[in-house]
Protein backbone atom coordinates (compact mmCIF):
# COMPACT_ATOMS: atom_id res chain seq x y z
CA UNK A 1 0.00 0.00 0.00
CA UNK A 2 2.62 2.49 1.08
CA UNK A 3 4.38 2.31 -2.38
CA UNK A 4 1.38 3.92 -4.58
CA UNK A 5 1.66 7.08 -2.44
CA UNK A 6 4.72 7.69 -3.68
CA UNK A 7 3.90 7.30 -7.61
CA UNK A 8 0.67 10.20 -7.21
CA UNK A 9 2.47 13.39 -6.62
CA UNK A 10 0.65 15.10 -9.26
CA UNK A 11 -2.86 13.42 -9.38
CA UNK A 12 -4.05 12.19 -5.78
CA UNK A 13 -4.78 8.73 -6.00
CA UNK A 14 -8.21 7.38 -4.61
CA UNK A 15 -5.93 5.46 -1.71
CA UNK A 16 -3.25 7.82 -1.14
CA UNK A 17 -2.47 8.63 2.32
CA UNK A 18 -4.68 11.33 2.87
CA UNK A 19 -7.58 9.17 1.87
CA UNK A 20 -6.92 6.53 3.70
CA UNK A 21 -7.03 8.75 6.83
CA UNK A 22 -10.70 9.54 5.76
CA UNK A 23 -11.67 6.04 6.33
CA UNK A 24 -9.69 4.96 8.98
CA UNK A 25 -9.84 8.29 11.55
CA UNK A 26 -13.90 7.96 12.20
CA UNK A 27 -12.69 4.62 13.65
CA UNK A 28 -11.25 6.04 16.37
CA UNK A 29 -9.69 9.58 16.42
CA UNK A 30 -12.83 11.28 15.11
CA UNK A 31 -15.20 8.68 15.58
CA UNK A 32 -18.66 10.34 15.05
CA UNK A 33 -20.31 9.25 17.93
CA UNK A 34 -18.30 9.75 20.78
CA UNK A 35 -15.55 12.55 19.25
CA UNK A 36 -17.90 14.37 17.16
CA UNK A 37 -21.19 13.63 19.30
CA UNK A 38 -22.97 13.03 16.08
CA UNK A 39 -26.05 11.08 15.80
CA UNK A 40 -26.43 10.25 19.53
CA UNK A 41 -30.35 9.59 19.23
CA UNK A 42 -30.72 6.51 17.02
CA UNK A 43 -27.55 4.76 18.35
CA UNK A 44 -29.04 4.97 21.75
CA UNK A 45 -32.68 3.84 21.09
CA UNK A 46 -32.28 0.73 18.68
CA UNK A 47 -29.30 -1.12 20.51
CA UNK A 48 -31.60 -3.31 22.60
CA UNK A 49 -31.38 -6.27 19.90
CA UNK A 50 -28.33 -6.92 17.11
CA UNK A 51 -30.00 -7.17 14.18
CA UNK A 52 -31.73 -3.85 14.84
CA UNK A 53 -28.16 -2.23 14.60
CA UNK A 54 -27.17 -4.29 12.16
CA UNK A 55 -30.21 -3.38 9.95
CA UNK A 56 -29.47 0.44 11.45
CA UNK A 57 -26.15 0.50 10.42
CA UNK A 58 -26.52 -0.40 6.56
CA UNK A 59 -29.37 1.67 6.80
CA UNK A 60 -27.09 4.67 7.65
CA UNK A 61 -24.33 3.68 5.23
CA UNK A 62 -26.31 3.62 2.55
CA UNK A 63 -28.41 7.02 3.30
CA UNK A 64 -24.52 8.58 4.00
CA UNK A 65 -22.58 7.30 0.58
CA UNK A 66 -25.84 8.17 -1.34
CA UNK A 67 -26.24 12.03 0.11
CA UNK A 68 -22.19 12.74 0.41
CA UNK A 69 -21.83 11.85 -2.96
CA UNK A 70 -24.63 13.65 -4.43
CA UNK A 71 -24.26 16.40 -2.47
CA UNK A 72 -20.35 16.77 -3.16
CA UNK A 73 -21.15 16.47 -6.74
CA UNK A 74 -23.98 19.47 -6.69
CA UNK A 75 -21.59 21.27 -4.02
CA UNK A 76 -21.11 24.19 -7.10
CA UNK A 77 -24.92 24.67 -7.90
CA UNK A 78 -26.19 24.94 -4.52
CA UNK A 79 -26.54 28.34 -3.52
CA UNK A 80 -25.28 28.97 0.20
CA UNK A 81 -28.52 30.74 1.45
CA UNK A 82 -30.88 27.41 1.31
CA UNK A 83 -28.14 24.44 1.53
CA UNK A 84 -29.54 22.92 4.64
CA UNK A 85 -33.18 22.76 2.72
CA UNK A 86 -31.33 21.51 -0.43
CA UNK A 87 -29.21 18.71 2.01
CA UNK A 88 -32.69 18.03 3.89
CA UNK A 89 -34.29 16.82 0.41
CA UNK A 90 -31.60 14.63 -0.81
CA UNK A 91 -31.22 12.85 2.37
CA UNK A 92 -34.93 12.63 2.52
CA UNK A 93 -35.50 11.47 -0.79
CA UNK A 94 -32.76 8.56 0.48
CA UNK A 95 -34.29 7.58 3.63
CA UNK A 96 -37.53 7.23 1.61
CA UNK A 97 -35.94 4.59 -0.33
CA UNK A 98 -34.74 2.82 2.83
CA UNK A 99 -37.70 2.82 4.37
CA UNK A 100 -39.61 1.25 1.16
CA UNK A 101 -37.25 -1.50 0.97
CA UNK A 102 -37.35 -2.17 4.98
CA UNK A 103 -41.15 -2.50 4.99
CA UNK A 104 -41.16 -4.89 1.85
CA UNK A 105 -38.43 -7.09 2.98
CA UNK A 106 -37.68 -6.75 6.46
CA UNK A 107 -41.47 -5.74 7.55
CA UNK A 108 -40.74 -7.16 11.43
CA UNK A 109 -37.77 -4.87 11.97
CA UNK A 110 -39.16 -2.32 9.98
CA UNK A 111 -41.91 -2.11 12.25
CA UNK A 112 -39.21 -2.38 15.40
CA UNK A 113 -37.30 0.51 14.05
CA UNK A 114 -40.74 2.38 13.77
CA UNK A 115 -39.88 5.94 13.46
CA UNK A 116 -36.07 5.87 13.91
CA UNK A 117 -35.84 4.84 10.16
CA UNK A 118 -37.53 8.65 9.17
CA UNK A 119 -34.64 10.02 11.87
CA UNK A 120 -32.25 9.05 9.67
CA UNK A 121 -33.18 12.40 7.77
CA UNK A 122 -32.62 14.44 11.09
CA UNK A 123 -29.30 12.01 12.19
CA UNK A 124 -26.63 14.37 12.88
CA UNK A 125 -24.29 12.33 11.38
CA UNK A 126 -25.40 12.81 8.09
CA UNK A 127 -26.03 16.44 8.18
CA UNK A 128 -22.74 16.92 9.80
CA UNK A 129 -20.58 15.32 7.43
CA UNK A 130 -22.32 17.21 4.77
CA UNK A 131 -22.07 20.08 5.89
CA UNK A 132 -18.09 19.47 7.30
CA UNK A 133 -17.22 17.25 4.00
CA UNK A 134 -18.93 16.59 1.01
CA UNK A 135 -19.78 20.42 0.84
CA UNK A 136 -16.22 21.32 0.16
CA UNK A 137 -14.83 18.21 -1.50
CA UNK A 138 -14.83 16.19 -4.47
CA UNK A 139 -17.37 12.85 -4.83
CA UNK A 140 -14.25 10.28 -4.21
CA UNK A 141 -12.43 11.52 -0.89
CA UNK A 142 -16.44 12.44 -0.25
CA UNK A 143 -17.04 9.03 -0.73
CA UNK A 144 -14.56 7.67 1.56
CA UNK A 145 -15.45 9.82 4.22
CA UNK A 146 -18.73 8.56 4.19
CA UNK A 147 -18.18 4.52 4.68
CA UNK A 148 -15.23 6.01 7.01
CA UNK A 149 -18.01 7.87 9.37
CA UNK A 150 -20.64 5.60 8.85
CA UNK A 151 -18.26 2.28 9.81
CA UNK A 152 -17.46 4.53 12.89
CA UNK A 153 -20.84 4.72 13.85
CA UNK A 154 -21.85 1.19 13.08
CA UNK A 155 -18.81 -0.29 15.18
CA UNK A 156 -20.04 1.98 18.04
CA UNK A 157 -23.73 0.62 17.63
CA UNK A 158 -22.62 -3.23 17.01
CA UNK A 159 -20.79 -3.23 20.35
CA UNK A 160 -23.24 -1.41 22.30
CA UNK A 161 -26.15 -3.56 21.46
CA UNK A 162 -24.09 -7.02 21.90
CA UNK A 163 -23.19 -5.52 25.11
CA UNK A 164 -27.38 -4.49 26.04
CA UNK A 165 -28.47 -8.22 24.28
CA UNK A 166 -26.65 -10.70 25.85
CA UNK A 167 -26.57 -9.12 29.58
CA UNK A 168 -30.49 -8.29 28.45
CA UNK A 169 -31.81 -10.92 26.85
CA UNK A 170 -28.93 -14.05 26.77
CA UNK A 171 -29.10 -14.02 23.39
CA UNK A 172 -27.62 -12.82 20.44
CA UNK A 173 -29.91 -11.91 17.16
CA UNK A 174 -28.79 -11.30 13.34
CA UNK A 175 -31.44 -10.28 10.77
CA UNK A 176 -32.84 -13.51 9.26
CA UNK A 177 -31.25 -16.29 11.95
CA UNK A 178 -33.70 -15.23 14.93
CA UNK A 179 -32.55 -14.98 18.41
CA UNK A 180 -29.50 -17.48 19.40
CA UNK A 181 -29.61 -18.06 22.95
CA UNK A 182 -26.29 -18.64 24.69
CA UNK A 183 -27.85 -20.96 28.14
CA UNK A 184 -29.76 -23.84 27.07
CA UNK A 185 -33.60 -22.81 27.51
CA UNK A 186 -34.61 -24.31 31.22
CA UNK A 187 -31.65 -22.60 32.48
CA UNK A 188 -33.89 -19.44 32.53
CA UNK A 189 -35.85 -18.10 35.75
CA UNK A 190 -38.48 -18.05 33.13
CA UNK A 191 -38.87 -21.68 32.90
CA UNK A 192 -37.77 -22.40 36.03
CA UNK A 193 -34.10 -22.17 35.95
CA UNK A 194 -31.69 -20.05 38.20
CA UNK A 195 -30.27 -17.31 35.59
CA UNK A 196 -32.04 -14.21 35.87
CA UNK A 197 -31.75 -11.66 32.82
CA UNK A 198 -30.37 -8.52 33.97
CA UNK A 199 -33.81 -6.63 32.59
CA UNK A 200 -31.82 -2.58 33.40
CA UNK A 201 -30.52 -3.44 30.43
CA UNK A 202 -32.92 -3.17 28.01
CA UNK A 203 -34.11 0.02 29.55
CA UNK A 204 -33.08 3.06 27.71
CA UNK A 205 -30.80 4.34 30.69
CA UNK A 206 -28.69 1.78 30.18
CA UNK A 207 -27.78 2.65 26.50
CA UNK A 208 -26.46 5.85 27.51
CA UNK A 209 -24.23 4.51 30.50
CA UNK A 210 -23.07 1.81 28.30
CA UNK A 211 -21.69 4.55 25.70
CA UNK A 212 -20.33 6.43 28.69
CA UNK A 213 -18.27 3.28 29.63
CA UNK A 214 -17.03 3.58 25.88
CA UNK A 215 -16.20 6.95 25.92
CA UNK A 216 -14.39 6.19 29.22
CA UNK A 217 -12.52 3.16 28.14
CA UNK A 218 -11.58 4.98 24.78
CA UNK A 219 -10.18 8.11 25.96
CA UNK A 220 -8.18 6.39 29.32
CA UNK A 221 -6.51 4.37 26.15
CA UNK A 222 -6.59 7.86 23.46
CA UNK A 223 -5.01 10.44 25.85
CA UNK A 224 -5.27 12.86 23.38
CA UNK A 225 -9.27 12.86 23.11
CA UNK A 226 -9.62 14.44 26.97
CA UNK A 227 -11.61 17.19 27.67
CA UNK A 228 -10.39 20.20 29.68
CA UNK A 229 -13.95 20.77 31.65
CA UNK B 1 -58.81 15.80 31.56
CA UNK B 2 -57.11 14.10 28.45
CA UNK B 3 -55.53 17.02 27.05
CA UNK B 4 -53.80 17.44 30.63
CA UNK B 5 -52.94 14.03 30.49
CA UNK B 6 -51.19 13.63 27.00
CA UNK B 7 -49.33 16.99 28.12
CA UNK B 8 -48.21 15.39 31.76
CA UNK B 9 -47.27 12.29 29.48
CA UNK B 10 -44.99 14.28 27.14
CA UNK B 11 -42.95 15.97 29.64
CA UNK B 12 -42.67 13.17 32.49
CA UNK B 13 -43.40 9.40 31.20
CA UNK B 14 -42.71 9.69 27.42
CA UNK B 15 -40.04 12.73 27.95
CA UNK B 16 -37.87 12.81 24.17
CA UNK B 17 -34.63 12.66 26.01
CA UNK B 18 -35.04 10.17 28.83
CA UNK B 19 -36.96 7.70 26.62
CA UNK B 20 -36.59 8.20 23.04
CA UNK B 21 -33.04 10.08 22.99
CA UNK B 22 -34.52 12.55 20.55
CA UNK B 23 -32.74 15.58 19.89
CA UNK B 24 -29.46 14.46 21.52
CA UNK B 25 -26.91 15.94 20.00
CA UNK B 26 -27.87 19.15 20.59
CA UNK B 27 -28.74 18.30 23.98
CA UNK B 28 -24.95 17.37 24.68
CA UNK B 29 -23.71 20.10 22.58
CA UNK B 30 -25.38 23.07 24.19
CA UNK B 31 -25.67 21.85 27.71
CA UNK B 32 -22.82 23.58 28.84
CA UNK B 33 -24.44 26.49 30.57
CA UNK B 34 -28.35 26.63 31.91
CA UNK B 35 -28.24 30.10 30.06
CA UNK B 36 -27.94 29.43 26.60
CA UNK B 37 -29.86 25.60 27.15
CA UNK B 38 -32.61 27.44 27.97
CA UNK B 39 -32.49 29.48 25.25
CA UNK B 40 -32.37 26.47 22.74
CA UNK B 41 -35.17 24.63 25.05
CA UNK B 42 -37.66 27.56 24.63
CA UNK B 43 -36.75 27.45 20.85
CA UNK B 44 -37.34 23.82 20.63
CA UNK B 45 -40.98 24.08 22.64
CA UNK B 46 -41.62 26.79 20.37
CA UNK B 47 -41.09 25.01 17.20
CA UNK B 48 -42.58 21.91 18.02
CA UNK B 49 -46.00 23.61 19.15
CA UNK B 50 -45.84 25.21 15.88
CA UNK B 51 -45.21 22.29 13.23
CA UNK B 52 -46.91 19.28 14.98
CA UNK B 53 -50.35 20.66 14.40
CA UNK B 54 -49.12 22.00 10.58
CA UNK B 55 -48.16 18.53 9.89
CA UNK B 56 -51.17 16.93 11.57
CA UNK B 57 -53.24 18.97 9.24
CA UNK B 58 -50.74 18.34 6.57
CA UNK B 59 -50.97 14.41 7.72
CA UNK B 60 -54.80 14.36 7.97
CA UNK B 61 -55.78 16.78 4.75
CA UNK B 62 -53.45 15.53 2.41
CA UNK B 63 -51.00 12.38 3.34
CA UNK B 64 -52.82 10.02 4.76
CA UNK B 65 -54.79 7.34 2.95
CA UNK B 66 -58.31 8.47 1.75
CA UNK B 67 -57.13 12.53 3.24
CA UNK B 68 -57.30 13.81 -0.09
CA UNK B 69 -61.54 12.92 0.07
CA UNK B 70 -62.29 16.28 0.76
CA UNK B 71 -61.49 17.31 -2.95
CA UNK B 72 -63.41 15.26 -4.80
CA UNK B 73 -64.97 11.44 -3.82
CA UNK B 74 -62.75 10.17 -6.24
CA UNK B 75 -59.31 10.29 -4.57
CA UNK B 76 -60.85 8.40 -1.58
CA UNK B 77 -57.93 5.72 -2.69
CA UNK B 78 -54.82 8.10 -3.23
CA UNK B 79 -52.40 7.07 -0.25
CA UNK B 80 -49.63 9.62 -0.02
CA UNK B 81 -48.37 8.95 3.04
CA UNK B 82 -44.97 7.39 1.31
CA UNK B 83 -44.35 11.30 0.95
CA UNK B 84 -44.54 12.10 4.58
CA UNK B 85 -41.04 12.30 5.54
CA UNK B 86 -39.96 14.37 2.79
CA UNK B 87 -43.49 16.89 4.00
CA UNK B 88 -42.43 16.86 7.60
CA UNK B 89 -39.29 17.90 7.04
CA UNK B 90 -39.83 20.91 4.50
CA UNK B 91 -42.26 22.58 7.03
CA UNK B 92 -40.20 21.78 9.81
CA UNK B 93 -37.25 23.25 8.04
CA UNK B 94 -39.07 26.59 6.62
CA UNK B 95 -40.51 27.23 10.29
CA UNK B 96 -37.05 26.84 11.41
CA UNK B 97 -35.90 29.30 8.82
CA UNK B 98 -39.07 31.94 10.52
CA UNK B 99 -38.14 31.54 14.33
CA UNK B 100 -34.93 32.21 13.76
CA UNK B 101 -35.65 35.55 11.49
CA UNK B 102 -37.93 36.28 14.38
CA UNK B 103 -35.31 35.35 17.34
CA UNK B 104 -32.49 37.42 15.29
CA UNK B 105 -34.89 40.88 15.16
CA UNK B 106 -36.08 40.97 18.38
CA UNK B 107 -33.80 38.93 20.63
CA UNK B 108 -29.93 39.76 19.43
CA UNK B 109 -29.01 38.35 22.64
CA UNK B 110 -30.19 35.50 22.10
CA UNK B 111 -29.14 35.10 18.45
CA UNK B 112 -26.31 35.68 19.13
CA UNK B 113 -25.88 33.11 22.24
CA UNK B 114 -27.72 30.18 20.16
CA UNK B 115 -25.24 31.03 17.29
CA UNK B 116 -24.99 27.92 14.98
CA UNK B 117 -27.59 25.67 17.39
CA UNK B 118 -30.35 27.65 15.80
CA UNK B 119 -30.48 26.20 12.29
CA UNK B 120 -29.51 23.01 13.55
CA UNK B 121 -33.25 22.86 15.38
CA UNK B 122 -34.25 21.89 11.73
CA UNK B 123 -32.22 18.83 11.93
CA UNK B 124 -33.08 18.23 15.75
CA UNK B 125 -34.33 15.02 16.09
CA UNK B 126 -36.72 15.93 18.16
CA UNK B 127 -38.62 18.38 16.31
CA UNK B 128 -39.53 15.58 13.40
CA UNK B 129 -39.92 12.71 16.36
CA UNK B 130 -42.64 14.80 17.12
CA UNK B 131 -44.28 14.42 13.52
CA UNK B 132 -43.63 10.73 13.27
CA UNK B 133 -45.04 10.13 16.69
CA UNK B 134 -47.93 12.71 15.98
CA UNK B 135 -48.08 10.53 13.00
CA UNK B 136 -47.81 6.60 14.44
CA UNK B 137 -50.02 7.80 17.48
CA UNK B 138 -53.02 9.12 15.36
CA UNK B 139 -54.49 11.63 17.57
CA UNK B 140 -58.21 12.10 16.94
CA UNK B 141 -58.24 16.21 17.15
CA UNK B 142 -55.82 19.01 16.77
CA UNK B 143 -56.11 20.25 19.81
CA UNK B 144 -54.70 17.24 21.19
CA UNK B 145 -51.65 17.06 18.79
CA UNK B 146 -50.70 20.57 19.85
CA UNK B 147 -50.55 19.66 23.40
CA UNK B 148 -48.17 16.65 22.25
CA UNK B 149 -46.42 18.67 20.75
CA UNK B 150 -46.14 21.92 23.69
CA UNK B 151 -45.54 18.58 26.25
CA UNK B 152 -43.00 16.71 25.01
CA UNK B 153 -40.87 20.21 24.00
CA UNK B 154 -41.61 20.98 27.51
CA UNK B 155 -40.31 18.25 28.82
CA UNK B 156 -37.13 18.92 26.25
CA UNK B 157 -36.60 21.90 27.93
CA UNK B 158 -36.75 20.55 31.35
CA UNK B 159 -34.46 17.76 30.45
CA UNK B 160 -31.52 19.85 28.91
CA UNK B 161 -32.06 22.66 31.61
CA UNK B 162 -31.35 20.26 34.20
CA UNK B 163 -28.57 18.75 32.66
CA UNK B 164 -26.86 21.94 31.88
CA UNK B 165 -27.70 22.86 35.99
CA UNK B 166 -25.67 20.01 36.87
CA UNK B 167 -22.75 20.04 34.29
CA UNK B 168 -22.28 23.56 35.79
CA UNK B 169 -21.95 22.24 39.45
CA UNK B 170 -19.75 19.16 38.18
CA UNK B 171 -17.02 21.44 37.23
CA UNK B 172 -16.19 21.84 40.51
CA UNK B 173 -15.50 17.92 41.55
CA UNK B 174 -13.00 15.52 40.51
CA UNK B 175 -14.24 13.46 37.51
CA UNK B 176 -11.71 11.35 36.25
CA UNK B 177 -9.66 12.51 33.46
CA UNK B 178 -11.56 10.24 30.40
CA UNK B 179 -14.32 11.07 31.50
CA UNK B 180 -14.32 14.55 31.86
CA UNK B 181 -16.86 16.73 29.67
CA UNK B 182 -18.58 14.20 27.13
CA UNK B 183 -18.33 10.81 29.33
CA UNK B 184 -19.55 12.32 32.31
CA UNK B 185 -22.71 13.47 30.94
CA UNK B 186 -23.77 10.48 29.36
CA UNK B 187 -23.69 8.79 32.54
CA UNK B 188 -25.44 11.93 34.60
CA UNK B 189 -28.06 11.25 31.78
CA UNK B 190 -28.62 7.37 32.19
CA UNK B 191 -28.83 8.00 35.67
CA UNK B 192 -31.60 10.67 35.26
CA UNK B 193 -33.43 8.84 32.64
CA UNK B 194 -33.53 5.96 35.81
CA UNK B 195 -35.00 8.56 37.98
CA UNK B 196 -37.65 9.65 35.34
CA UNK B 197 -38.47 5.94 35.15
CA UNK B 198 -40.09 5.93 38.39
CA UNK B 199 -43.29 7.86 36.57
CA UNK B 200 -43.69 5.46 34.29
CA UNK B 201 -46.95 3.41 35.22
CA UNK B 202 -48.42 6.71 36.52
CA UNK B 203 -52.20 7.01 35.56
CA UNK B 204 -54.10 10.58 35.44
Amino acid sequence: MSTDTAAAPKKESLFSKKNRRLLSDPLDDSNPITVQVLGICSALAITVQLQQAVIMSLSVLFVMIGGNVIVSLLRNLIPDRIRIIVQLVVVASLVIIVDQVLKAFQPDISEKLSVFVGLIITNCIIMGRLEAFALGNKPGPSFLDAIGNAMGYAWILLAVSIVREVFGSGAISLPGMGQVKFLPSEWFMSEGGFYENNNLMILPPMALITVGIIIWIQRSRNQSLIEEN
Amino acid sequence: MEYLSIFVKGIFIENMIFAYFLGMCSYLAVSKTVKTANGLGLAVIFVLGITVPINYLLENYVLKEGALQWISPEYATVDLSFLSFIMFIAVIASMVQLVEMIVEKFAPALYGALGIFLPLIAVNCSILGGALFMQDRQYPSIGEATVFGLGSGVGWWLAIVAIAAIREKIRYSHVPAPLKGLGITFIITGLMGIAFMSFMGIEI
